[in-house]
């Protein structure tokens, strides 16, 4: 029952059970100690834990918020789907160290007043979390209730009032115009609610055996702890790996200069993160301000290295004609802007000459749709461009006077479009 | 200076009541709700235009205080009632 030392703390998986079960995780980690709900949220403010959903926002804070909101018993939501294809940390989380992600949520709905935790995953991570579920039911050791609630498989799903929306059995996985309230107000069955990524949960499950101390060890002062990051390119496959946030990524992947030559730039945070310059994204330390000063996010932690031989305009207008179409719909500037968004790219990857108002037309685009939905995907999409043509401009310039390029393949993990009239 | 937020409109009066200062606003959209109608604009251009699909953009983040009573109307007259005026002095 030794605190972890360095930077596995997650995937430390008592010994490489393939599932850690409810025996085998007391065992490494103990029991889960009866601090009042006041104490663990001094414990989390203190730890500076963030939200590694994507947002990277104090925990704390948005514990003590639902804690005192005070109209209705808190809900917490135990949000795991996972919708940014390029992620698999959640997925891998919740199949490995179930019981890590269930003491965090059994933790936070303690620390805000809950009796209630909803865990929110796709089909294929519900049959786990069931028997681990029992297990826990079996020994009586949670205060709180727990339901599993089925996301469905689409980008949006995780979107905080998109969750909300597929638990109260309204609109499955589509996002809600909040305005100014928040689901912390009003969510699941309009009680204040608490969405909680699952690996963040975990890390909570940590400080509340381990304190906010021990959390703070690793880490810098502002990003804290440890991070999970799904990491393509660098290896024959994706890959989960723990970094201590505030490294650098060409330390923490092993990647040197002469490797470095070999990526044409690094695509952090996912679909709704930005492209960074391969020398930027592997030298700068990996802290959610440093990615932002450099227009990306460390988002939901992917970690995309783009190789040499793949067009990467190629690979940006296959994701936003992906992200296009995992649109909830609803907002005309989205709905709208996407498409016009994403054929613009399409025209500057495959038809450069056709594209009008050059390449200077793709951020002014991006101004229009910024900020304009009701949730974020926008937002994100546009991020997402901005960076590639800045990223990208020599690419782009050589399309502009020779034309696309010749030779290209799929590398960065596009689903299926929805069918279309399905949703 | 009317318009000087410092300067709370009780302050000075007799009575003792206790200063109180202008509200303040932001008008912001709902953007599922909209559809595109374009009555905002005609009837608040000095804030709203509207991008090339015809959906509005709110310019500024709080509302001149001679145009709150426009605004509050424009709220009222779009057809989908996706305007919202919100106070964000308190």
């Amino acid at each position: 029952m030794t605190a972890p030392f360095g930077p596995t703390r997650l995937l430390d998986t008592a010994g490489g059970a393939d599932v850690v079960s409810l025996d085998a995780h007391l065992q490494r980690w103990g029991a889960l100690p009866s601090a009042s709900g006041r104490t663990i949220i001094e414990a989390v403010e203190q730890s500076g834990l963030r939200g590694h959903g994507g947002a990277w926002f104090p925990v704390g804070t948005k514990w003590r918020a639902v804690a005192g909101s005070g109209r209705a018993r808190p809900v917490v939501v135990a949000n795991g789907p996972e919708g940014e294809p390029a992620s698999g940390k959640d997925r891998y989380l919740l199949r490995h160290s179930p019981h890590l992600v269930l003491d965090g949520a059994a933790t936070a709905a303690r620390a805000v007043g809950a009796d209630k935790v909803v865990v929110h995953v796709t089909e294929e991570a519900v049959g786990g979390i069931q028997v681990a579920l029992a297990e826990r039911a079996r020994r009586g050791i949670d205060g709180c209730t727990f339901e599993v609630a089925v996301a469905p498989d689409h980008f949006l799903s995780g979107q905080e009032s998109a969750a909300v929306a597929t638990i109260n059995g309204r609109a499955p996985g589509i996002p809600t115009f909040i305005g100014i309230r928040s689901v912390r107000d009003q969510g699941v069955a309009g009680r204040p609610t608490l969405v909680q990524n699952v690996e963040t949960l975990a890390h909570a499950a940590l400080i509340a055996r381990y304190g906010s101390e021990w959390f703070r060890s690793v880490g810098t002062p502002d990003s804290t702890g440890t991070a999970l990051l799904t990491v393509t390119g660098r290896w024959d496959a994706p890959r989960i790996v723990e970094v201590p946030l505030g490294t650098t990524l060409g330390h923490a992947l092993g990647i040197d200069a002469e490797a470095a030559r070999a990526i044409q730039g690094v695509l952090l945070g996912g679909y709704g993160g930005g492209w960074l310059p391969t020398a930027t994204a592997l030298t700068m330390p990996l802290t959610e301000e440093a990615a932002r000063s450099h227009g990306s996010s460390i988002g939901a932690g992917v970690v995309v290295l783009l190789p040499a031989g793949i067009c990467p305009l190629a690979e940006t207008a296959r994701v936003a004609r992906y992200m296009e179409g995992e649109g909830a719909g609803q907002c005309g500037p989205c709905v709208n802007g996407l498409d016009v968004l994403a054929t613009s790219v399409e025209h500057l990857a495959y038809r450069p000459r056709s594209l009008r108002g050059g390449v200077a037309a793709l951020p002014t685009l991006c101004g229009l749709i910024e900020g304009r939905g009701a949730c974020r995907h926008p937002d994100g999409v546009a991020r997402f461009v901005r960076t590639a043509v800045d990223v990208f401009a020599d690419h782009a310039a050589l399309h502009l006077s020779r034309g696309p390029c010749q030779t290209t393949r799929p590398f960065l993990t596009v689903p299926a479009s929805p069918v279309a009239g399905a949703r | 200076m009317p318009d000087d937020p410092a300067v709370p409109d009780g302050a000075g009066e007799p009575g003792g009541r206790r200063p109180v200062s202008r509200p303040r606003f932001r008008l912001i959209v709902d953007p599922i709700a909209c559809d595109g109608a374009g009555v905002c604009a005609e009837l608040l251009p000095e804030m709203i235009s509207l991008d090339p699909w015809g959906y509005p953009i709110i310019h500024g983040d709080e509302v001149p205080p001679g145009l709150v009573d426009l605004a509050r109307r424009t709220t009222v007259s779009c057809p989908r009632l996706a305007l919202t005026l919100l106070r964000i002095d308190r």
